[in-house]
């Protein structure tokens, strides 16, 4: 109790903990979440993605501190990948936002995966309505580096930004299904690199094909030189208010709550099974077996799904 | 339960050798820690802003620059004003041996001196923590 009261008064300290009990699975985090999501909705919540090393934390560090100008609170989480093999990672994204850590109206989160894929950790969902409630004007969800089908940010965003730098590709990676679908905003960072007009254009090209009624502008940016930041700023409120005024920001909120819902029907079921049939040590030694082809997979999970009937 | 631990890596004040902390952060992931990687010239404030905004349990600060005697003890100073207490608070780099007393008198719980195996290190972080794993 007294944790959620802290929260409601906008203690960073209880934000802190409640966000790293929502990554344990502690489940006291989910019944202050239930009873205070009401209160959750508030906040802009804006998802930056694209490759690894197309200056994403550079970006987030610019935006919040032209949000920070006009006043407003953000809260920023970032997600680096977390090692398969060992369990630890390194979350370097606050390298690049040095000069926020003391800012009273930023709060900045780094999380990594624990094995999600995606592009996002599972608790990052709950990460947002922590902050939400913690009350910051904005939210920024920083992805781990994508490749081609992690598109798991557009389904916790209200805005996605898509970052993209010159050089990775011809105009079919434009084309290709995946994240480039997903971007309601593209930037093109490091702009005064050779390629960079010609990576724009390819990204428009590729949208000149979209019947949506949103058309998602590409704007060039130098991060680092700050150049092209509040042009990207108008973009990203552009498109609020554009969901805003159509009444898609309901409609995409109702699609993302249906994907969170069976997700987490998904994880609880998973729990539930591995939990029943002494968990590892029924899948290890089916594996084996699996692997000597003394059984098939798909038997093996039947085998396992048998002992919850 | 069973949860990874989070260590914040920082170099406070103002020389720009690295290596060491990135040979740490490197071994305390390796351990299957979660390292929150802040890097360079980092003051105190900043510190311990990020540690509490990341929840960590183990703030690991090294140092090259001459400047432990004020930086780390500032660091607690610090922590204690923000009624911190549950985080562990350990230092490492070219300290020499007559300043570690001082240190530990002021609230950096362990420094660890050039030659140190990781494993030392890891294994003291493992064993020291605050809070209940």
């Amino acid at each position: 109790m007294v944790l959620e009261e802290r929260l409601l008064q906008g203690e960073k300290r209880a934000a802190a903990r409640l966000i790293s009990m929502a990554e344990n699975h502690d489940t006291e985090a989910i019944d202050i979440l239930k009873r205070l999501y009401k209160k959750t909705g508030n906040a802009h919540v804006v998802g930056i993605t694209g490759p690894p090393g197309a200056g994403k934390s550079t970006l987030t560090d610019k935006l919040v501190k032209a949000l920070r100008r006009e006043g407003k609170t953000v809260g920023v989480i970032a997600v680096d990948p977390t090692s398969p093999f060992t369990g630890g990672s390194i979350l370097g994204d606050r390298v690049r936002m040095n000069e926020l850590s003391t800012d009273p109206g930023v709060f900045i989160r780094s999380m990594g995966t624990r094995g999600h894929l995606g592009g996002l950790s599972k608790a990052t969902a709950a990460a947002v309505k922590i902050l939400d409630i913690y009350g910051v004007d904005y939210i920024f969800i920083e992805t781990v580096g994508v490749g081609q089908s992690e598109v798991d940010i557009a389904r916790n965003a209200d805005t996605t930004l898509m970052v993209m730098v010159p050089g990775l590709g011809d105009d079919i990676q434009a084309i290709k299904a995946g994240i480039m679908e997903i971007g309601d905003v593209f930037a093109v960072n490091k702009a005064d690199r050779d390629g960079a007009k010609r990576t724009a254009t390819e990204i428009e090209m590729m949208l000149d094909f979209n019947k949506t009624d949103w058309r998602p502008p590409v704007q060039k940016v130098i991060a680092v030189d700050n150049k092209g930041i509040d042009e990207l700023l108008d973009h990203i409120r552009t498109h609020m208010n554009h969901l805003k005024d159509t009444g898609k920001l309901q409609k995409r909120r109702t699609e993302n709550s249906k994907i969170e819902i069976i997700d987490l029907i998904q994880q609880n079921l998973m729990e539930m099974i591995l939990d029943k049939s002494s968990k590892e040590e029924k899948v290890n030694q089916l594996a084996e077996e699996v692997a000597l082809r003394n059984c098939d997979p798909y038997s093996a999970a039947e085998s396992i799904l048998d002992r919850i009937k | 339960m069973d949860r990874p631990i989070r260590v914040l890596v920082a170099k406070p004040g103002l020389d720009g050798h690295d290596r060491g902390a990135k040979v740490i952060a490197r071994a305390l992931r390796d351990a299957g820690m979660e390292v929150i990687y802040t890097g360079l010239r980092q003051t105190p404030e900043q510190i311990v802003n990020a540690a509490i905004q990341e929840d960590v349990d183990c703030i690991s600060m090294s140092i090259l620059s001459g400047a432990h005697n004020t930086l780390l003890p500032k660091v607690a100073e610090l922590l204690k004003a923000e009624k911190v207490e549950d985080i562990l608070v350990i230092g490492g780099g070219v300290i020499p041996d007559e300043d570690i007393p001082f240190l530990k008198e002021k609230g950096i719980a362990e420094i660890f001196t050039p030659g140190t195996p990781t494993t030392v290190t890891i294994d003291y972080i493992k064993e020291n923590l605050k809070r209940d794993k």
